[in-house]
């Protein structure tokens, strides 16, 4: 076995997973990978199941040695520079960390959050299944709370396979889509149009739970209690003061404030890698349209192998850059086919 | 059984999930044919259906667009929903200890002045109910309790709070609660059980269940901080005695 340790790491960073299901019934949380997609194709870079436990990096920046031992490991989400020794390592490619040698990332630039895929998935015990960090219900493992430096991962030692690259999806840019209900019938006409019409911009109070709005205040038709009833995630609730509340992949399992609408599942990922104070629309969509998206989706991921090619052929990838500047992001060609492009409208 | 509330209701809940609504306030008949389609469901599963959540007056059905659409299982939702209710089962019982007011129930005195009694008052009233484990939900072990006296139904706070301490027993709306963890909240802090509805390694892992029916009693904080101790080691402090 060989050994990940964690040299430095900011807040809100965590292992995290495909998500805690089958007893939300007792309100256990999902949790689970804000941004479903990175995890996969970080995950899908070195052979791991595409939902298997990760590092989700936060906004601020990390580093990772290898002990006794190679490991090798990718990255993919929110860009940021990284090197080890000194070269750079790109998004949405493998590498492998020779005994004592530091993965060393940088700030996220634009986006929110990286996931950091380890050869052999990170081990630990699952509850329902899952590893998924729920620090306030000290759930998850190996570590139930955010990642501090020296925490470490016992790991299979790199297999030695070869280095890889993936080309993503083309960015799906545009507004967050939604659809409205289940309970939009709590407000009227006006205030529905307010919702879809108005620029938000994502409070810095947010976090795993829940994603707080700035934007203007959405009224009730008639006040702001209802019997709490179930959410899901993408679940946009609006309490009391009009200010709505995006419920994310920590969020409470019910709740007791009227949701105007719903995330559909295809954009949840891409409303969590929007920066705070970036400014972005929602849209409303049917559930047919909304329906073929999440399968789409799905899609994606599951084919997310026929996606990887050998690393040494990595080349300008003109299409994407010219895409991924259109996104308002300046990116380097090295990972300008990735996913976190897409991550801002 | 009396047909007395209006047909169930469809809402979506994004591409993945569907609530399928019996009324729009707390109704004990609503709740017993909440859970009534959450039997039938485990009973006779749907393809597709990946996962259900019971609450007071709705059940929440989570599916995988990939296997059912929203209308086929609409109407398969709705015509297991319109079934007659099937005979009801004998409640399991549960005494909940509580240290009110004070450093545990921080807005026993505003609750109070609001409702212009007093704190006792408010204690004897909350503590002389009897409740129904109606859902859980929100957190882990968060109970949602049926039954508040009248008295009580206060609006919940403008903006929620963003912590509330493990083990809160608050009132919000018409509805009382047990929180296990700590958690934001709305609600009106109005004391603190030592009781554990939720613990990782213990076994049960959750104590209460949707139908459960719960009582309260007033401690002392001194005797607060010893069942804590013991709830913390493990040990069940809540009572459970016959129905």
């Amino acid at each position: 076995m060989s050994r990940l340790v964690v040299a430095s790491i900011g807040p809100a960073s965590s292992v995290q997973d495909g998500g805690r299901f089958g007893a939300q019934r007792y309100g256990l949380t999902v949790s689970g990978a804000m941004d479903r997609l990175s995890l996969a194709a970080a995950n899908t870079l070195v052979g791991n199941a595409p939902f298997a436990a990760a590092v989700e990096i936060g906004p601020f920046g990390a580093s990772f040695t290898a002990r006794d031992g190679a490991v090798r490991v990718a990255m993919s989400g929110a860009p940021r520079n990284a090197d080890v020794a000194g070269s750079p390592v790109a998004m949405g490619t493998s590498v492998t960390l020779k005994d004592g040698e530091t993965l060393t990332l940088g700030f996220a630039r634009g986006g929110a959050f990286t996931y950091l895929a380890i050869e052999g998935a990170i081990k630990g015990e699952p509850v329902f299944g899952s590893l998924a960090v729920n620090a306030r219900a000290g759930l998850g493992s190996p570590y139930p709370r955010p990642l501090q430096a020296g925490d470490e991962f016992s790991v299979d030692a790199a297999s030695g396979a070869s280095e890889l690259r993936i080309e993503l999806p083309k960015p799906v840019g545009g507004p967050i889509r939604v659809l409205l209900g289940p309970q939009d019938d709590e407000f009227d006409d006006a205030n529905k149009a307010l919702f879809l019409d108005s620029e938000w911009k994502i409070s810095a109070t947010s976090d795993r739970m829940g994603y707080r709005l700035e934007g203007p205040a959405i009224k009730h038709l008639h006040g702001h209690n209802i019997v709490s009833d179930g959410t899901v995630n993408g679940s946009i609730q609006v309490p009391g003061n009009g200010a709505p509340i995006a419920l994310m992949m920590d969020r409470g399992t019910s709740g007791g404030y009227p949701k105007i609408a719903t995330v559909i599942t295809a954009d949840v990922g891409r409303l969590a890698q929007t920066s705070a104070g970036t400014a972005f629309r929602f849209k409303a969509v049917s559930m047919a349209e909304a329906q073929d998206e999440a399968r789409k989706f799905a899609q994606a991921i599951r084919n997310l192998p026929d996606r990887l090619r050998s690393s040494d052929t990595v080349a300008l990838n003109i299409e994407a850059l010219s895409d991924a500047n259109v996104a308002g992001y300046a990116v380097s060609a090295v990972d300008a086919g990735t996913w976190q492009v897409a991550a801002e409208p | 059984m009396a047909a007395t509330l209006p047909p169930p209701r469809l809402l979506p809940s994004g591409d993945s999930a569907v609530t399928v609504e019996f009324s729009h306030t707390i109704d004990d008949e609503a709740n017993q044919r909440v859970l009534a389609l959450d039997k039938a469901l485990a009973a006779a599963p749907i393809d597709g259906i990946t996962e259900t959540v019971p609450t007071y007056r709705s059940l929440l059905v989570h599916y995988d667009p990939g296997e059912i659409g929203f209308d086929t299982l609409g109407d398969k939702l709705l015509a297991l929903a319109s079934q007659p209710l099937p005979p009801a089962t004998k409640a399991r019982r549960w005494r909940i200890p509580v240290a009110y007011g004070g450093e545990h129930g921080i807005d026993l005195e505003d609750v109070a002045k609001t409702l212009g009694t007093t704190p006792d008052d408010i204690v004897a009233r909350h503590a002389g109910g009897d409740y129904k484990v109606a859902m859980i939900g929100f957190t882990p072990g968060w109970s949602y309790l049926s039954g508040l006296d009248k008295f009580l139904h206060m609006s919940r706070r403008q903006n929620p709070r963003l912590l509330t301490p493990a083990g809160t027993i608050s009132v919000g709306g018409v509805q009382a609660g047990i929180q296990c963890l700590a958690a934001p909240s709305g609600w009106h802090l109005l004391g603190r059980t030592p009781v554990r509805t939720y613990q990782l390694h213990r076994n049960p892992t959750f104590l209460t269940e949707p139908g459960d029916r719960v009582t309260f009693f007033a401690i002392d904080h001194k005797t607060f901080d010893e069942l804590d101790r013991a709830a913390e080691a493990g040990e069940i402090v809540a009572e459970q005695v016959d129905a």
